[in-house]
């Protein structure tokens, strides 16, 4: 077990590296001046520019650069941006709505997802499950930003904000998260009440559940405890790769409902052309994906007894 | 669907409410199921009798789709319903019709009074818990015990059949266990509750040669131990021979031979028993060709008229064809249903 | 049972001995899956959806003489009407209607060509991996890794914000922007479902007679591999199109993707929010026709699914 997290752990180091090589790349060595647009319309003063260029080893040659942004990066350093915020300090400071929000989601996709899979897996062809089928189906295809901004307006704006607060509230933070976590979560609550009908579905046809009713067990047992628990699994690696997913509909879920997290802060990086800003921001939120895998990974090994991670 | 568990588990461990009467267990009168599918109706069974008493084995014996299996499943209350119905025939458990009970009486009967071992105990156990805590599911469902004590038990059963350092395996999960072990463990779930029947369907199947003997020999003992009435599907004449006490030969979902193992093996009734043990490879026929029943089973869906088997059989006569024969006595303890019966059995 | 074994069934049929595989196939796997298909209702209304689109996309004038870019400003905020602009107009007076039919072209246009660029690099580098193995598998079996580690969308705002487009950009430039981002964050879906394909086709019997045989790495790819890969890989692609055009349209309302003068949902979508509350017309049509478009390219995908999918018969 341990060797296996060990090992997984090196593995992703050169994951990383390639990542953070990508998005360092992407950002300082496009053709184009990087501070181009920083400073508004009229451009960018030549000392400021000198000062930036100088600051993030702009004029050596590129894999140093990289190399001295890495090392910067090891040290836990992400850097400065122009306005000389420190971008660790701010992710820090972000980071918890951030992780409250995703957590949220995640439990609606859990809870929600499950109980409508089950629901219309128990009663395949019937009512309910054509209901969980075409519902599901809706939902996957409207963007998040829409389900977003309408529920905003639906259940925010015209119900005046009591129960759920148009925008972040930070005298109610948790309050304030539900309505945008339920929207984070939407889409992949569609997806994890399809994939729990489709699993569940599958396991009610296995052998071991005609042993279970063999045994005298309920009904409700029999699918309660034995086939879902086989069903699980599957939505469980399904919830820990969709990960990345929700990391990316954050950014447009926090920026619907100006919340103070991550997205918001690369979303304002984008807007400002602030490359540091951003190269930081995706660096820790491909990290962050990346961990969660591993997670997903070990507790796969055991939900799932006959996986060995040995 | 929904009980509830809190009730349950108040119940102290009963004594049976089932008492058979002369020791007869299981009457099974003119059962008859068939499978509703889209490309028509399959006649599974189509009218089986048979009797059980306490401390008797019945061998069913029959080719795939014969309807041995349905016979079981329909006993145990497992099949699939739809596609399949029963459309008429009574299972009597003690002289109470099995069929008509309320469903909750009847899923309490599965366990402590009626229980089952599946052919492939691989797939027929839960993967994903311990084989112990299987075993103990039908203590603290059906008997209400504690986690504790009911893995105690599990760990007595786990060493009664013969598994090495239960103790320590008890906590194992099924995939970790050879084949013949998993079905030890199949087994001592199934007995775990002390049944009056044990139905056991192609218990040796799925295992090598050598296992076979073990299990069968395990299932025998168990069986005299606890004067269960046991009910063993097969279709391997050499799996019953030293075990059964009587057989049933089925053919396209009903009963052709009906004779204790001694008479049938060596004597047949029916042409289609004889057809079977002649297939068997014997060593004192070494060098001769092996005969084997020409032709298939028939379709469910269309099942020949007058003697299912007559497309297939050397004695056929117009009579096979147009009219058919009912499972009848011909001579002491010796059950057939074939117009020729006394020409095959002195033949 | 298992859709592996199927499949591999299927593969035999396929590999007829001499004979051009394309020919003689009365029963397989793909023939049996179109049977399967032409039943589904399903199938046959995102197919009608699907073509609806790309007509939408590629002569708008079809569905509508009217100018998109004609606004008539003593008319915003029209509401939807029979006789007059049927969905209305938005806060600048233009055509909503007419706006959306043509805003269909941006939509299937990044859905169509990302789509096709992920399976090209996706199919190529997965077929390579797969089939050479050893170090060539290693290095790409990494880079498939490093790529699908960065979160589609994450990948598009950071490309999109570091070459930003302004309202001189030509729509055609900002679409392929789009195009090039979506195919260098999607492949390593279709790269990982290849490199599997091919992993579990290689061990057959008839695979390695054909080598023994001397059939070129190329005949045996084209006749074994590729046959049996299609079937998930189609369906991933059909519904991965629903995605990329939701993308896109997620880009527009960032604002770093097609940017106002375009005609195009996102942009739409973007517009008509700033007026939930005036102007719902205007947040419905553009998002309904999206919404429409992402459905019918997952209904078409899992439609597929179950047609190459035996255990769901």
């Amino acid at each position: 077990m341990y060797k296996y997290v060990i090992r997984r752990l090196l593995q992703m180091i050169p994951v990383l590296i390639g990542a953070t090589f990508i998005i360092f790349y992407m950002v300082f060595s496009m053709p184009g001046d990087p501070t181009a647009g920083m400073c508004g319309d009229r451009g960018c003063s030549p000392a400021f520019v000198a000062q930036f260029r100088e600051e993030h080893n702009l004029d050596d040659p590129f894999p140093l650069q990289y190399a001295k942004y890495l090392g910067n990066v090891v040290q836990g350093d992400l850097g400065t941006n122009f306005r000389n915020q420190s971008v660790g300090f701010e992710l820090e400071q972000r980071y918890p709505i951030t992780a409250k929000l995703a957590l949220m989601a995640i439990a609606f996709e859990a809870v929600i997802g499950i109980i409508a899979g089950v629901l219309a897996g128990v009663r395949k062809g019937k009512f309910i499950d054509n209901l969980v089928l075409v519902s599901t189906l809706v939902v996957i295809s409207i963007p998040v930003f829409v389900i977003g901004s309408v529920l905003q307006y639906y259940l925010g704006v015209k119900m005046g904000g009591q129960i759920f607060p148009v925008t972040y509230d930070s005298a109610r933070p948790l309050q304030s998260l539900i309505l945008p976590a339920f929207v984070l979560g939407s889409a992949s609550i569609a997806y994890v009440a399809r994939l729990t009908r489709t699993n569940l579905v599958e396991n009610l046809r296995a052998d071991y559940l005609r042993t279970a009713i063999a045994k005298g067990l309920t009904r409700s047992r029999a699918i309660g405890v034995h086939a879902l628990r086989n069903s699980l699994i599957p939505v469980v690696t399904f919830i820990g790769a969709d990960f990345g997913g929700l990391l990316g509909g954050a950014i447009v879920t926090e920026r619907i409902f100006n919340i103070p997290g991550v997205g918001g802060f690369l979303f304002t990086g984008i807007r400002n052309h602030d490359g540091v800003s951003v190269v930081g921001t995706v660096t820790v939120l491909v990290l962050v994906f990346l961990l969660v895998n591993l997670l997903v990974d070990l507790l796969y090994g055991v939900l799932d007894p006959r996986i060995s991670h040995d | 669907m929904t009980t509830d568990t809190q009730t349950r588990k108040s119940e102290t461990p009963a004594t049976s409410q089932y008492k058979p009467v002369d020791g007869l267990l299981l009457e099974v009168e003119d059962l008859r199921v068939e499978f509703h599918t889209e490309d028509g109706v399959a006649k599974a069974i189509n009218g089986v009798n048979f009797d059980l008493h306490e401390g008797e084995t019945l061998a069913i014996l029959g080719e795939s789709g014969s309807g041995k299996s349905v016979t079981a499943q329909a006993i145990m209350g497992i099949l699939d319903m739809p596609p399949a119905v029963i459309p008429g025939g009574q299972i009597r458990y003690c002289g109470q019709d099995l069929l008509t009970m309320p469903e909750e009486q009847r899923r309490k009967t599965r366990g402590p009074e009626i229980s089952m071992v599946f052919q492939d105990a691989l797939s027929s156990l839960n993967p994903v818990f311990p084989v112990g805590w299987q075993i103990a599911e039908m203590f603290r469902k059906h008997r209400g015990m504690n986690k504790s004590d009911s893995l105690e038990r599990a760990v007595k059963l786990m060493q009664r059949v013969q598994i090495p350092a239960a103790k320590e395996r008890v906590k194992a999960y099924p995939h970790q266990f050879s084949g013949g072990m998993r079905q030890r463990i199949m087994i001592a779930m199934a007995i775990a509750l002390d049944p009056a029947v044990l139905i056991a369907d192609e218990p040796t199947t799925a295992l090598d040669v050598t296992v076979q003997a073990q299990i069968m020999s395990l299932l025998q003992e168990l069986q005299e131990e606890r004067q269960m009435g046991l009910i063993l599907i097969t279709h391997d004449l050499g799996v019953v021979a030293d075990v059964a006490d009587k057989i049933a030969v089925m053919y396209a979902g009903r009963i052709v031979e009906r004779a204790d193992v001694f008479d049938l093996y060596r004597q047949p009734a029916h042409p289609y028993t004889k057809g079977l043990l002649e297939s068997i490879p014997r060593l004192d026929q070494k060098g001769q060709q092996l005969a084997a029943i020409g032709g298939l089973p028939p379709n469910l869906m269309r099942i020949p008229a007058g003697c299912a088997f007559n497309p297939r059989c050397r004695y056929a006569q117009d009579i096979c064809r147009e009219e058919r024969p009912e499972l009848l006595t011909v001579a002491p303890g010796r059950e057939s249903a074939c117009h020729f019966a006394e020409e095959v059995l002195h033949g | 049972m298992t859709e592996a074994s199927t499949i591999a069934v299927s593969a035999e049929t396929g590999a007829a001995p001499g004979g051009d595989v394309q020919q003689d196939k009365p029963r397989s796997l793909a023939s049996d899956a179109w049977r399967q298909l032409k039943k589904n209702p399903i199938f046959w209304v995102s197919v009608i959806l699907i073509a609806l689109f790309v007509l939408m996309a590629v002569v708008p004038q079809l569905f509508t003489s009217t100018d998109p870019n004609e606004a008539i400003l003593q008319q915003a905020r029209e509401r939807p009407s029979l006789d007059g602009p049927w969905f209305g107009r938005d806060i600048q007076g233009y055509d909503i209607y007419a706006r959306t039919i043509h805003g269909a072209r941006a939509s299937i246009l990044v859905g169509v060509f990302a789509t096709l660029s992920t399976l090209i690099i996706g199919t190529a580098l997965g077929i390579i991996a797969g089939f050479y193995g050893g170090w060539i598998d290693a290095i790409v079996s990494r880079l498939t890794d490093i790529f699908f580690a960065i979160p589609l969308l994450l990948g598009g705002i950071l490309f999109m914000s570091v070459m930003p487009n302004d309202q001189n950009t030509p729509y055609l430039v900002v679409v392929g922007k789009v195009v090039v981002v979506l195919a260098i964050f999607g492949w390593p879906g279709i790269a990982r479902l290849m490199r599997s394909s091919v992993l579990q086709v290689k061990p057959n019997d008839y695979v390695q007679a054909a080598r023994a045989l001397g059939a070129s790495p190329w005949r045996i790819i084209r006749s074994h591999v590729l046959p049996n890969a299609m079937a998930p890989v189609i369906v991933v692609s059909t519904i991965n199109l629903g995605v990329y055009i939701a993308v896109e349209a997620t880009l527009s309302f960032l604002g770093i993707g097609l940017t106002p003068p375009a005609v195009s949902w996102g942009v739409a979508i973007s517009d008509a929010l700033v007026g939930i509350r005036t102007t719902p017309h205007m947040l419905l049509f553009p998002s309904l026709f999206l919404s429409l478009a992402v459905l019918a390219f997952i209904m078409l995908g899992d439609a597929i699914r179950d047609a190459f999918d035996p255990k769901s018969r």
